[in-house]
């Protein structure tokens, strides 16, 4: 099969901005867009500069913009996007400075993630043993944990977009996706006991109440996160251990109170 | 073809009425009769969800049933609603227990609910089973020469698994499909599948309103006429709040922007004066004038 991709390829070095290149070449009907680009790199073009590591949707380091929309180039098959052989555009990963081709700079993301100190805080003297944890209350987070730290998320936010696009600078932003869904994923384990700070925290600007619900992380994670699902979730734990003052709460609570009152349920 | 048919709740009653009218309107030109449930529970747009799934779910569920009551199929006019329904329905035809559970407390209303139902926005219904020959036949005033850019608002787009995307492929491109029926030309544009900013609006204001920006300046720098939406709460931002848009950007926009229902109505020949623009808050006029109106 022809695989035909349009590359976005930028070289700081060369002191021009970013340019389109197009390739085709023969593949194999198997072949995924990381395998194509690295044949490319191969055959054609040795100065191509991309990450990867794995080839099996495990380490993260392939997210890229895949015909406008972030997903990981060892794990999306050509085949699926160019039913008729239509050209694939791959660019970089969005709302991260692109450091080369399609190695983008993942400092931002990763300053997020540590804002949210993403390690358990117990209180009071560790066990004797190991914590026991039940297993129902686990289960779920396992999905959370599935996070793979890839970046696609927080690449297609809307939320982060937006506030780049008013050129805030990057600790000013929105906590975004991945950062949200690993503080869920502190928040819900019981061995963590610094829920209250944390909901705290995560209730004021750029934090959980900040999250447009475009669905566009949901849509996009390439493994069983659902980070806008554990943003809610997050909402439901705020709102419970009593952080309403916030805007968001409070229009989530007076919306809930007039649902309630004028339904007959 | 007739349909159980949710208009949406008082946000969209109050927010914008021309909506209901023109939906109305519209359904009446093409022969599709319409069954109300406007007293049907909100379907707590995604809100609700969030604080309490169970009852959210029951609530819609219970619309559900009313519509199966009736024999009739769901039909929706906003893109909200239906991916709050798309959601429900999903999480109900797969988990029986769960299903099970939901129609207990139905029950004591009298209710239940099979798990079936068929819930379609009305632009998915045009596409999908009245057809775009039958719309293009309908069609009195061609909108030629109208460059018109589409925008589907998230619920009607993601996530895609749960809006049948990958069974209906064609739901990825229906608004297009239906515009170019309509005889006018679609604007591509990134900012179409994006979010308008709806659920920032009184949280976080200024990126709404940046949002609204971003998407009709980008559909005005593409060339369009005006845009055209499916979901009134997009509506409400990207009209509603293209006045502070401008004035954050220092610049008029001045995109006019069209409910699917108005677009659909003008080209079946409703009169402009019955169509509610004086709702909006950017003028139509150029988009008339362009049309000869
Ligand atoms: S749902 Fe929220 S967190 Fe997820 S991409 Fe949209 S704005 Fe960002
Ligand atoms: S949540 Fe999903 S998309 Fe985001 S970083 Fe983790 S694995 Fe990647
Ligand atoms: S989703 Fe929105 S428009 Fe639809 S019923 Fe609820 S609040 Fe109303
Ligand atoms: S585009 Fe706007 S109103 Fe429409 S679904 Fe998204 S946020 Fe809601
Ligand atoms: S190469 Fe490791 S996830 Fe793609």
């Amino acid at each position: 099969m022809e695989a035909r991709l349009r590359v976005r390829r930028f070289d700081p070095e060369s002191g021009e901005g970013a340019r389109y290149q197009s390739y085709a070449l023969e593949v194999p009907d198997y072949a995924t867009v990381l395998e194509v680009l690295l044949q490319i790199r191969e055959e054609l073009d040795d100065s191509l500069a991309l990450r990867c590591s794995c080839s099996s949707a495990i380490c993260g380091s392939c997210a890229m913009r895949i015909n406008g929309q972030a997903r990981l180039a060892c794990k999306t098959k050509v085949s699926a996007l160019a039913v008729d052989g239509e050209e694939i555009v791959v660019e970089p990963v969005g709302n991260m400075p692109v450091i080369k081709d399609l190695v983008a700079d993942m400092d931002p993301f990763w300053q997020k993630v540590r804002a949210v100190e993403p390690w358990i805080q117990p209180k009071g003297p560790p066990p004797e043993r190991e914590y026991l944890v039940p297993h129902e209350v686990m289960r779920p987070l396992a999905d959370v944990m599935a996070c793979i730290m890839c970046g696609s998320c927080v690449s297609d936010c809307t939320v982060l977009e937006t506030e780049l696009s008013l050129g805030k600078p990057y600790e000013q932003t929105f906590l975004a996706p991945a950062a949200l869904a690993k503080a869920y994923r502190f928040v819900g384990d019981p061995r963590d006991d610094a829920d209250a700070e944390r909901l705290l925290a995560l209730s004021r600007l750029e934090g959980i109440w900040d999250c447009t619900r475009c669905n566009f992380c949901l849509e996009v994670c390439p493994k069983t996160v659902a980070p806008m699902d554990q943003i809610l979730a997050l909402r439901r734990k705020a709102i419970e251990q009593g952080h309403e003052e916030y805007l968001g709460a409070r229009h989530t609570l007076e919306f809930e109170k007039t649902v309630r009152e004028s339904s007959w349920l | 073809m007739k349909f159980a048919y949710w208009p949406g709740c008082s946000v969209p009653r109050q927010g914008t009425p021309e909506l209901r009218i023109t939906a109305a309107a519209v359904c009446d030109k093409l022969g599709i009769e319409l069954e109300d449930l406007s007293l049907a529970p909100c379907t707590g747009s995604g809100i609700l969800q969030a604080r309490d799934l169970v009852y959210a779910d029951t609530l819609n569920a219970s619309t559900f049933a009313m519509a199966e009551d009736m024999g009739l199929p769901l039909m929706t006019i906003c893109s909200t609603c239906q991916g709050v329904f798309s959601q429900a329905r999903k999480r109900l035809k797969e988990k029986p227990d769960y299903l099970a559970q939901i129609n207990q407390t139905l029950e004591e209303q009298g209710m239940k609910y099979s798990g079936n139902l068929e819930v379609k926005h009305l632009l998915w219904v045009l596409v999908e089973d009245y057809g775009l020959d039958e719309v293009r036949k309908a069609v009195v005033r061609s909108l030629a020469g109208l460059r018109v850019a589409p925008f589907y608002g998230c619920y009607l787009l993601r996530p895609s698994a749960a809006l049948g995307i990958d069974e209906h492929p064609e739901r990825g491109t229906c608004l297009e499909s239906l515009i170019e029926a309509l005889g006018a030309e679609a604007v591509e544009y990134r900012g179409k599948t994006l979010c308008c900013g709806y659920p920032l609006v009184g949280v976080n204001d200024e990126n709404s309103a940046a949002m609204v920006g971003t998407h009709t300046v980008e559909a005005k720098e593409k060339g369009a006429d005006c845009m055209v939406t499916p979901c009134p709460l997009c509506h409400m931002n990207l009209d509603g709040v293209q006045p502070q848009a401008s004035e954050q950007r220092e610049s008029k926009i001045n995109m006019p922007v069209f409910h699917l229902t108005q677009l659909i109505a003008l080209a079946l020949g409703v009169d402009p004066p019955d169509l509610g623009f004086d709702r909006h808050a950017v003028q139509v006029k150029s988009v008339l004038d362009k049309l000869g109106l």
